[in-house]
């Protein structure tokens, strides 16, 4: 049995079904992080997790104990909020002391933990300040060590980010990732930021409308995505309906590659911005560059097509010899796309 | 900016800055001249200025237990009113919105009626044949009926009724600016809800209990209507003795040197209990 598991676990709030019948498995010192658009349930589906939303059906496991009627006081998880929820009227060290206070470990170990994990999050020089004297980026820092000082089971972590500026974000992933491996311990992040998702998780859980839409390693989900939702969510993608024979997608008046197996009847055809090439000989489609965007490390083309508008985007070489107006030949491989029954797209 | 824009906040403040003038700064003026005039039981009011009457409120101790009655009843009456408004004011914030509004009307319901009218609903109740007394005789529990009227402890009843909405106004203001994740936080970490309560949550309504005790405490401490018609003439409170200076015995100076000496020791108790708190518990108010 896995670590920590949900099983069918959902909740009704009168007709809304903010998640209906989730399953998941996370194994231990594993980071997954559910990832989905604003309203689809991440929130809910973590306070079941922690215990302050009762479930409507279904069980948590964790380390085997079903853990569903548990009090949040005792299930020992650690949980970073979304708005820090800091003691305004405790110091930093007596912040992160509360969880140990709790538990009723003796002044000595709780003041040596209490230094050990704020050097752990590079705090040690803050001790004595309130919280309404520090900057975001070390609340954050605060409310993630008090988290962690209790040594718990699970850290939970709900849009931890979110009030960061672009810039501090990025460091912050980088070190929470760094950390998390240090510690080794099973965490859970809500996001709605797929890059984010990206950078931290080792599988991410895209959700949408309350359901789980697919569970996969980041990797294989922009690679492999299971749908249009999946594909369009996690980065840019053009999406083709189409009908398929099982080796080629007829869409519109063109056969398109693809390699392996695919599914026959309606299908979505999937294939990413930057798997296509500008070429001039024995093009898939054609098209007129309708804007040509510089994104730094790369250029963003749209391109009017008989199938609607496309993007595609080319690493930045130096300057495109193809501007706005030209008229591009586009192609690409068959591997390189993907197809997806239209049913499980939404 | 041309002169007449200057100028125009000052004449839109103009009324009502006449108006506090007018009301309240003027009459403090007068008050604080007329305790300084001499009076004799004879002559009646006289010339010149003096502070006499200030010397008789210092030496005479038949003041001094008046005063010390006064500000005991009113501290005691700030301490119950905390104790009954901080968890009334919780579990009110804590109610469904729509037990909420109803609950905060029987909060509230009681300002609506005149002082008088609670006070004397409140001697009927307290009498020696009063309906609390009867009830109690009836089941056998006393067989003399208990003094409250006329009384300490039936004033400060009465007092706690009238003033109890105010504490409950002022930590319901303030317990609308508390983080619920901070309770959320403390519970994930183990805490059980009466160290919650302890630990999170009262330290954040500090600000609320503050100002809820410094308008109790005054409120209490120049109460007339309240102890006037439950403590009466035997349990003489300040403002009540003030009354009687200036109606009864007709030594306006002396009433107004008893009101002036009440006005400073009510602020300056205000000022050193917010100087107090505001240190105390200097984050929360941030
Ligand atoms: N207490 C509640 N009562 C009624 N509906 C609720 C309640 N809490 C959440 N919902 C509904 O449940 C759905 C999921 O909410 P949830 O907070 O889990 O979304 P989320 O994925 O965390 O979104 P966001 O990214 O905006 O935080 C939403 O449609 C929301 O309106
Ligand atoms: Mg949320």
């Amino acid at each position: 049995m896995s670590f920590l598991e949900l099983r069918g676990l959902g909740k009704r709030y009168g007709d809304i079904e903010a998640v209906s019948s989730c399953d998941l498995t996370v194994e231990k010192g594993e980071f997954v992080c559910l990832l989905g658009p604003s309203g689809c349930g991440k929130t809910t589906t973590l306070q079941m997790i922690a215990g302050f939303v009762p479930p409507t059906s279904g069980q948590v496991f964790l380390d085997g104990r079903d853990i569903t009627a548990l009090k949040p006081s005792r299930r020992g998880l650690g949980i970073v909020f979304q708005s820090y929820a800091l003691f305004p009227h405790m110091t930093v060290a007596e912040n992160v002391a509360f969880g140990l206070e709790m538990r009723r470990i003796g002044r000595g170990e709780r003041e040596q933990r209490v230094t050990e994990t704020l050097a752990l999050v590079h705090l040690d020089a803050m001790t004595d300040r309130y919280p309404g004297e520090l900057s975001g980026g070390q609340r954050q820092r605060v409310a993630l060590a008090r988290a962690l000082v209790i040594q718990p089971q699970v850290l939970l972590l709900d849009e931890p980010m979110g009030a960061l500026d672009a810039k501090l974000r990025e460091d912050m992933q980088i070190e929470l990732r760094a950390l998390q491996r240090r510690v080794a311990i099973t965490t859970i992040m809500v996001t709605h930021d797929q890059a984010e998702a990206m950078t931290l998780s080792d599988r991410i859980v895209l959700m949408n409308r309350g359901q789980v839409e697919q569970v996969a390693r980041p990797y294989d989900m922009y690679e492999r995505p299971n749908g249009q939702f999946a594909s369009t969510f996690l980065g840019k993608a053009n999406v083709f309906s189409g009908r398929s024979n099982g080796k080629s997608v007829l869409a519109g008046d063109r056969w398109f590659p693809v390699e392996g197996n695919i599914p026959e009847g309606d299908v979505d055809y999937i294939i990413r911005p930057e798997k296509i090439e500008i070429v001039d000989t024995a093009p898939l489609l054609h098209g007129k560059v309708s804007a040509r965007v510089f994104l730094g490390n790369h250029w963003l083309f749209q391109v009017d097509t008989p199938l609607g508008p496309m993007h595609l985007t080319q690493p930045n070489t130096g300057m495109p010899a193809t501007g706005e107006g030209d008229v591009i030949g586009m192609s690409w491989v068959g591997a390189h796309a993907r197809v997806v029954a239209s049913g499980t797209s939404r | 900016m041309t002169p007449s824009r200057n100028t125009l906040p000052f004449w839109l403040s103009a009324p009502s800055l006449l108006l506090t003038m007018a009301f309240v700064a003027l009459p403090l003026v007068m008050t604080l001249s007329l305790s300084l005039y001499p009076y004799d039981l004879t002559t009646g009011i006289g010339d010149g200025m003096t502070l006499t009457n200030y010397r008789d409120i210092v030496i005479d101790e038949y003041f001094h237990a008046i005063f010390a009655r006064t500000f005991g009843m009113a501290m005691l009456v700030t301490v119950i009113c905390i104790l009954i408004g901080l968890p009334e004011a919780y579990v009110l914030s804590r109610l469904s919105s729509r037990w909420r509004s109803v609950s905060l009307v029987i909060v509230l319901g009681p300002l609506l009626i005149s002082v008088v009218v609670r006070t004397l609903g409140w001697a009927v109740l307290l009498g020696n044949e009063g309906i609390l007394n009867n009830a109690l005789r009836a089941i056998g529990i006393i067989d003399e009926p208990i003094r409250l009227m006329f009384t300490f402890t039936g004033t400060v009843v009465a007092l706690v009724h009238v003033l109890v909405p105010f504490m409950v106004l002022a930590i319901w203001a303030s317990l609308q600016k508390l983080d619920p994740a901070t309770e959320h936080a403390a519970e994930s970490l183990g805490a059980n809800q009466i160290t919650i309560l302890r630990r999170i949550v009262f330290p954040q309504v500090i600000p609320g209990v503050l100002s809820g005790s410094l308008i109790v405490f005054a409120l209490s401490a120049s109460a007339f209507a309240t102890p006037a018609i439950i403590g009466g003439r035997r349990l003489k409170v300040v403002p009540t003795t003030i009354y009687d200076e200036f109606l009864g015995s007709l030594n306006w100076p002396l009433g107004a040197a008893l009101a002036v000496t009440l006005l400073v020791i009510v602020l300056t108790c205000s000022l050193a209990m917010n100087r107090f708190v505001e240190w105390r518990y200097r984050q929360v108010f941030q």
